[in-house]
């Protein structure tokens, strides 16, 4: 056991640590650290750098451009992206379409997606909660039935997070609506957004953010070519996906970033003084510390990048704690918080202004990626043999 | 980073584990604990043989992470045996202070023929602390030291006391003083240990090494033992979530075993993930001791998620058991006695929660 990173390992963060601080605009970085809006041309400007640079897509099969990277390398790249304040390559093609592809895709398809999905020339969304399917999916209703070369697309999809500057969508499908058990009919589609018959709209958030949107389909016919993987095997690829996008979920490095941020502005308000206050983000630090910790542990522990059921630990206590966060900031900002920030010139500073829309957007983290409870469900399943 | 053991260290935890089961099951263990001695001298001899009461006394003898190994088995068995509190943490002070005479007392604790205490903690002290009411006296070449000590565990079936007391010109200073030379109100711990109550007036002291202020050298043994304390809290919380789970699978209510509860199965599913924060937490102070990095602030982080982690775990393993929880016949209860004494051990979640507070303004993002 040893806890300091080796030779090796630290001068790769140091050489991570310098690209990402000089060769991600500057201006980017500090929108992403104060948590205002990140905007579509932020994503995209950082995705196109780190893809040029080979720091895109590293969890890829080399010949798609991945790296043979060490877990702990993986961990490492993350953690720097996130202290360096640099928004993450856009995980719908990163960590969810773009493995699936390369996992179970044929040649063609590969040939045809990975390049421009790695590029980020195609900005995908994922298509699989419903109005009637949110934690249990694979009730999913939107049908694809077979005409021909074409898969005949109906149904609505729901929560499609930045469907708004989406290109493509990639969707559970019921493609088999006499399957024995719903987790045998379902397939995994790939849809282009500009075909007839797709209608995208946005759902408000509480926030007053549009990030989310619903997608209904009308009749859409969809290539048949745009299937991967074989049909009626789209759920054992969709619980690939999942895990993939457990790990890397609990978001340690931005946490700590924001815990910094929150006692930047209470020591220049004075709050840090404060005995109560001072003893819940002492503590809070020490969470998350504790739960980087058990990310390196998984991290160093993993093997052959298969999903590890520990991921589900670092799910629900990241949220937890990435709640926290925007708890404490809004409690630094204190009555602050109320004008929103809506351009008005006032005297409550912007932070202040951004600090509950954040709060009550960021409950969204215990509930997406599967809620919390799904993660509790996992661990006492697959980990306690409960 | 390496979060693996070696072959050695998990051939220890093997040796060790398999040693404590055979010892003890929840019945023996109670047995033992009524006898006059609270433990079992056999088992004691056989801990000496495999070595690990010199753990930590020599750079060849192992360090930190065996001893995470051997007190995180002792925490699952609930051994009474004083591993920590009557060789280890004692012992590795002498290590470390000592005159090579005073050293060679250690072959014998080794042996499991000495037995040691460290007298530091007195009536009033919360935080972990060098600074000491009990006083050293110096008369020509000889000292004497004065003071209450309490509670000092293992304190009463110790031979020799590691004894802090303030010096004459200022700075705490470290003495060796022979049990015999001390009244001592011996008592059981509600969680099944030994301790005592120690007066000591005008005792002879044998000044620890060459003498003077040896406060870096009690901040330093502290540390050591808090980590310690982590380590064998965190078998324990493992032992309790295991009872629990076995628990859920095998016991029915209303016709199915209460793992068909989600109510049930989501809160221990909680539990675990207080384990696993608990158990990095842990590691992280006995990785950092081994390393050579023995920072309070480090100590106080892990016995602050000990600290937590253990509340949680206790309460709910006892609750998802019902009433069998809090019986004395059935372990897990005992589990809890175990990690609430562990809590109020060399300073509580609140008072680390202190330390870590008035360090808060130092830095801008927490680190490893």
């Amino acid at each position: 056991m040893q806890l300091a990173l080796t030779p090796e390992e630290a001068a790769f963060r140091d050489e991570l640590r310098t690209f990402y601080t000089t060769e991600i605009p500057a201006d980017i970085r500090e929108r992403s650290r104060a948590g205002t809006e990140v905007t579509k041309d932020d994503i995209v400007t950082t995705h196109k750098i780190l893809n040029e640079n080979g720091l895109a897509v590293p969890g890829w099969p080399t010949e798609w451009g991945g790296k043979d990277w060490t877990p702990t390398q993986h961990q490492i790249w993350l953690d720097e992206m996130q202290l360096a304040c640099v928004p993450e390559p856009l995980n719908f093609n990163v960590k969810m379409v773009g493995p699936v592809i390369a996992e179970f895709g044929s040649q063609a398809i590969k040939e045809r997606f990975l390049p421009r999905t790695a590029a980020l020339d195609i900005w995908w969304c994922q298509g699989f909660s419903e109005p009637e399917a949110g934690s249990d999916l694979a009730s999913l209703r939107t049908t694809a039935l077979r005409d021909g070369d074409t898969y005949v697309v109906n149904g609505q999809k729901t929560w499609t997070t930045l469907g708004q500057y989406a290109d493509w969508i990639f969707c559970l499908v019921r493609t088999d609506p006499n399957a024995p058990k719903k987790q045998a009919g379902i397939s995994f589609l790939l849809i282009d957004l500009d075909t007839p018959g797709i209608t995208m709209r946005p759902i408000k958030l509480v926030d007053g953010s549009v990030e989310v949107n619903e997608v209904f389909f009308e009749d859409v016919r969809v290539p048949a070519e745009n299937l991967v993987g074989e049909e009626n095997q789209g759920w054992t690829y969709a619980k690939f996906l999942l895990g993939n996008e457990r790990t890397g979920i609990a978001q340690v490095g931005r946490t700590k970033v924001r815990l910094a941020e929150v006692k930047a502005r209470a020591k220049a308000n004075g709050l840090l003084a404060d005995p109560l206050f001072a003893a819940r983000l002492a503590e809070a630090e020490n969470d998350v510390l504790a739960l980087e910790l058990t990310q390196m542990r998984v991290a160093s522990g993993s093997t052959g990048g298969k999903p590890n059921p520990a991921s589900s630990v670092l799910k629900l206590r990241g949220s937890q704690l990435q709640q926290l966060a925007t708890e404490l900031l809004m409690e630094v900002a204190g009555p602050d918080i109320l004008p929103f920030p809506d351009g008005t010139d006032t005297a409550s500073p912007q932070w202040a202004r951004h600090s509950a829309p954040r709060y009550l957007n960021y409950r969204k983290t215990s509930i997406y990626g599967g809620s919390n409870e799904v993660q509790r469900s996992i661990i006492s399943s697959t980990i306690l043999g409960l | 980073m390496d979060f693996q053991l070696t072959e050695e260290q998990t051939l220890l935890r093997d040796t060790t584990r398999e040693m404590f089961t055979r010892a003890y099951d929840p019945e023996s263990r109670l047995k033992a604990l009524d006898t006059e001695l609270g433990w079992n001298r056999e088992v004691w001899n056989q801990l000496a043989e495999v070595g690990v009461l010199g753990l930590g006394f020599d750079e060849d003898a192992g360090g930190q992470l065996e001893i995470h190994v051997v007190l995180a088995e002792a925490g699952r068995r609930l051994a009474p045996e004083p591993v920590l509190h009557a060789a280890l943490g004692p012992g590795a002070v002498i290590a470390e202070v000592g005159t090579s005479e005073q050293r060679a007392l250690l072959d014998e604790v080794a042996a499991g023929e000495r037995l040691l205490a460290f007298a530091h903690t007195e009536p009033g002290m919360r935080r972990p602390t060098t600074t000491v009411t009990t006083t050293a006296a110096r008369d020509g070449d000889s000292w004497t030291v004065s003071g209450r000590k309490n509670p000092v565990l293992a304190g009463d079936c110790a031979d020799t006391l590691v004894v802090s007391a303030a010096l004459p010109d200022g700075g705490t200073g470290l003495f060796l003083v022979d049990a015999s030379a001390a009244q001592r109100k011996p008592y059981r711990t509600f969680d099944g240990q030994r301790g005592a109550e120690i007066d000591l007036d005008g005792a002879a002291a044998e000044p620890l090494g060459q003498g003077g202020d040896a406060s870096a050298a009690i901040e330093r043994a502290l540390v050591r033992i808090t980590s310690g304390l982590c380590s064998e809290a965190l078998g324990s919380m493992e032992e309790a979530l295991r009872l629990t789970t076995e628990y859920l699978t095998q016991r029915k209510q209303f016709g199915v075993t209460l793992s068909k509860f989600q109510t049930l199965t989501q809160r221990a599913a909680d539990m675990y993930v207080s384990l696993e924060l608990a158990r990095s937490m842990a590691l992280y102070a006995a990785m950092s001791v081994a390393d050579g990095d023995l920072d309070p602030a480090i100590a106080a982080r892990a016995k602050l998620q000990i600290g937590r982690s253990g509340r949680h775990i206790s309460q709910e393993a006892i609750q998802l058991h019902g009433g069998i929880g809090v019986t004395a016949e059935y372990p897990v209860g005992h589990h809890a006695a175990r990690l609430t004494a562990i809590e109020q051990t060399l300073g509580s979640s609140q008072d680390h929660l202190h330390t870590l507070v008035d360090q808060l303004g130092d830095y801008d993002v927490v680190t490893v």
